[in-house]
């Protein structure tokens, strides 16, 4: 493997001025070629992981062992040992179910939203996103599937025939919910799968291992690069483009709608679809940050993810949550214009009842801290966007809590009133599930591409057809090696016709 | 480079989509048969303390179910006779049988005997005996031919599943018979059973509900 090759990592470092087209930013920094992009991402899954990750694995994996012993002991006693119990039948198990879901949105709006927008810088950081997206998926779904307390008959939430005539209830927002978040699980999930063959291949190519190329071979479905593939594949992550689109939409709606069909106060309201899913992009985003900055700095991709990058999530983050900032607003004027004594009374038992620190924890996390993004060099300095995401979480996590347990400790009759404390379950499972994303997160950095070499490489000006570097040969600069060894002329009159071609031709 | 796999591994997507397609159907007929009461638990026949047999009581011996479970037509609950119901023939007939031994001993310690239950529905389903007895559903047509049943002890005859107590609910002319003719065992409907039913389910209101909340409260 040619990584003797010094790569320049700074963004900071002074980059040879961009080519004589005059291009105003280059989003892959350092002038790198295309074999430094295939370099920089593909060496990560293929040699030993550094130190930080084996730290890192542990703890995550320690936490995946506590969700699980604790999930075993919630099926074993039932859903009672969580904080769960008349008047706030839903706890901490919807909470972290909307938490998770929410921060699940960033990455098939990067990789679907922003696509079709053609925003050329989402390249850089749409994969890590869109399995993040996954895992919190993943993470979601453990949360309705255990409170349904009987876990062995989840399947009952499924349409599948049977002799009992037993149908889900299709007025129920909760089994909408079952569908729409299953279907944007799956549609992620190909989406995803579709856009990592190119880069699947490449590691294939690469390596040295008999099984390695062979389990790559499977998995990149004999990808060569040819152009009728690059045809192919660039229809068909259009195609999907265009369906995971509606669904980045559509399911946070209908997750809100498990709260804003019932009839209780803070909850009825039509505010709920467009409120939740700028939430829910607030939330991704914020978790996108925290995860590209710990990972472009461990694993030294500071020249593709760069601060260009994250600054313009922090402007997503900024947008989203004056969105949500207004939201919370308006969700005010709304009780107060309706007239209506219950809603009036809900809002102001939110902002200064017993649940008032949990209220203002959300609104200065959501609507407050996030306007320090206004000033560039805030947006662009790596410890406050890394301090201010997390607040982001944890305000966004705090707003779940709020709507949830606000509207329900205090019902219709005082009688019904009452004051809902986590237990140590909850706050176990609650940890073990960060512990079960990051082990994946962590897995997935360790043996997938976790940059999208063939994109970035397709918005490096390399990639324009009108490229000319001044002085330079014709050629993009490499370390002046062919990166694939000329086959002997023998061999190469034997495979003329298979289509075989460079993997690395840039997907314009 | 050359590929790896030889060209036939093409159809190796094709046939997972149709593998996963067919599997698909057959893990829902799986669902559909094995997951269901008529298959997991017809035929249950657990042991029971006393070898009693109702076809000695019932067919032989001709006694009505409500010589023993009393309150069949005015409680939810069918109730299994107390000792005292079993002695007031057994202190005078076969007073020295052994397979009677458990009955004498109850009867002796004052302790009731503890059968075990055989048609069980579960606690979010609420069921009343009464309520069906007196709208002319036979005791055969959900515990099946009991007078059949010997020493062996009492067996489920039928799936008592939501889609098998609906298929009642539904159309419960196809099932009712005269109030006479409730404890009756091999009650054959005459031939124009079901325009009877239908001007008894008419005449006398009976609108069998088939909402949630009819069983499920």
């Amino acid at each position: 493997m040619e990584t003797s090759k010094k790569l320049p990592a700074d963004p900071s470092a002074p980059a040879p001025s961009p080519s004589g087209d005059g291009a105003p930013s280059r989003l892959v920094k350092g002038n790198l070629s295309f074999h430094d992009i295939t370099e920089m991402v593909s060496r990560h899954a293929e040699k030993k992981a550094p130190l930080a990750w084996y730290v890192a694995f542990s703890v995550a994996l320690s936490g995946t062992m506590l969700l699980l012993g604790l999930l075993a002991y919630v099926v074993w006693n039932g859903i009672g040992v969580w904080g769960n119990n008349q008047p706030v039948g839903w706890g901490w198990p919807i909470v972290n179910f909307v938490f998770w879901v929410g921060i699940g949105h960033a990455g098939t709006l990067i990789s679907a939203i922003l696509f079709l927008f053609r925003q050329h810088w989402r390249t850089a950081i749409n994969r890590a996103a869109e399995a993040m997206t996954l895992f919190a998926v993943m993470c979601a779904l453990i949360w309705p599937t255990f409170h349904v307390g009987r876990v062995w008959a989840i399947y009952w939430t499924l349409p599948i025939p049977n002799q009992m005539a037993m149908w889900p209830q299709f007025k129920s927002p909760l089994l909408w919910d079952v569908f729409a978040v299953s279907s944007y699980f799956l549609v992620s999930l190909v989406f995803w799968y579709v856009g990592l063959v190119p880069d699947l291949a490449t590691l294939r190519d690469r390596a040295k291992n008999f099984w390695r190329q062979r389990i790559l071979a499977f998995f990149s479905l004999g990808w060569t690069g040819s152009n009728r593939h690059w045809r192919n594949y660039e229809k068909a992550y259009l195609l999907l483009a265009g369906l995971a689109t509606p669904l980045v939409l559509s399911v946070h709606s209908v997750v809100s709608f498990d709260f804003a069909v019932s009839v209780i106060p803070g909850w009825h309201t039509t505010i709920f679809p467009p409120y939740f899913v700028a939430g829910a992009i607030f939330s991704g985003f914020a978790m996108v940050v925290t995860l590209m900055v710990i990972t472009r700095e461990i694993y030294d991709l500071k020249n593709v993810i760069t601060l260009d990058h994250l600054e313009k999530m922090n402007i997503i983050i900024l947008v989203t949550g004056t969105i949500v900032g207004f939201a919370y607003i308006t969700e005010f004027f709304m009780a107060w214009y309706s007239g209506v004594q219950y809603e009036q009374y809900a809002f102001i038992n939110r902002a200064f009842g017993p649940y008032a620190w949990a209220y203002w924890i959300m609104m200065t996390c959501n609507l407050v801290t996030p306007q320090l993004f206004w000033f560039k060099t805030l947006r662009r300095s790596i410890p406050v966007m890394f301090v201010l995401s997390i607040f982001v979480n944890i305000g966004m996590w705090f707003e779940r809590f709020v709507i949830t347990i606000t509207s329900l400790h205090r019902d219709f009759l005082p009688s019904s009133w009452g004051y809902f404390t986590a237990t140590w379950v909850d706050i176990g499972t609650f940890v073990g599930s960060f512990g079960l994303f990051f082990t994946l997160f962590l897995l997935f950095l360790r043996f997938v591409p976790m940059v999208a070499m063939a994109e970035v490489k397709g918005v490096m000006p390399q990639a324009d057809p009108h490229y000319h570097e001044h002085g330079g040969n014709g050629h993009a600069e490499g370390d002046g090696e062919p990166y694939i060894k000329p086959a002997e002329p023998a061999l190469a009159e034997a495979h003329r016709g298979n289509g075989a071609e460079d993997t690395e031709a840039p997907s314009t | 480079m050359p590929q790896l796999f030889p060209k036939k591994a093409n159809t190796l997507p094709l046939l997972s989509l149709g593998a996963s397609l067919l599997g698909g159907v057959l893990l829902v007929f799986l669902v559909w048969y094995y997951f269901s009461p008529e298959f997991k638990v017809v035929g249950y026949q657990p042991d029971q303390p006393v070898p009693y047999s109702h076809q000695i009581h019932v067919d032989k011996l001709g006694m009505d179910c409500q010589y023993c479970h009393t309150n069949v037509a005015n409680s939810k609950h069918a109730n299994v006779p107390a000792t005292e119901t079993c002695m007031t023939c057994h202190s005078q007939v076969k007073e020295n049988s052994p397979k009677l031994q458990a009955v004498r001993e109850s009867w002796a310690n004052k302790e009731p005997i503890e059968w075990t239950k055989v048609n069980h529905l579960p606690d979010y389903a609420h069921f009343s005996h009464a309520a069906h007895v007196n709208k002319g559903v036979g005791c055969e047509t959900c515990h099946g031919r009991i007078d059949q049943m010997g020493a062996e002890g009492v067996y489920q005859a039928e799936p008592l599943s939501m889609g098998w107590c609906l298929d009642c609910h539904r159309q419960p002319e196809k099932y009712l018979r005269p109030n006479d003719e409730i404890t009756t065992m091999g009650y054959t409907q005459p031939a124009n059973f079901v325009e009877r039913n239908l001007d008894r389910i008419r005449n006398r209101g009976i609108q069998p509900p088939t909402n949630c909340s009819a069983c499920h409260y």
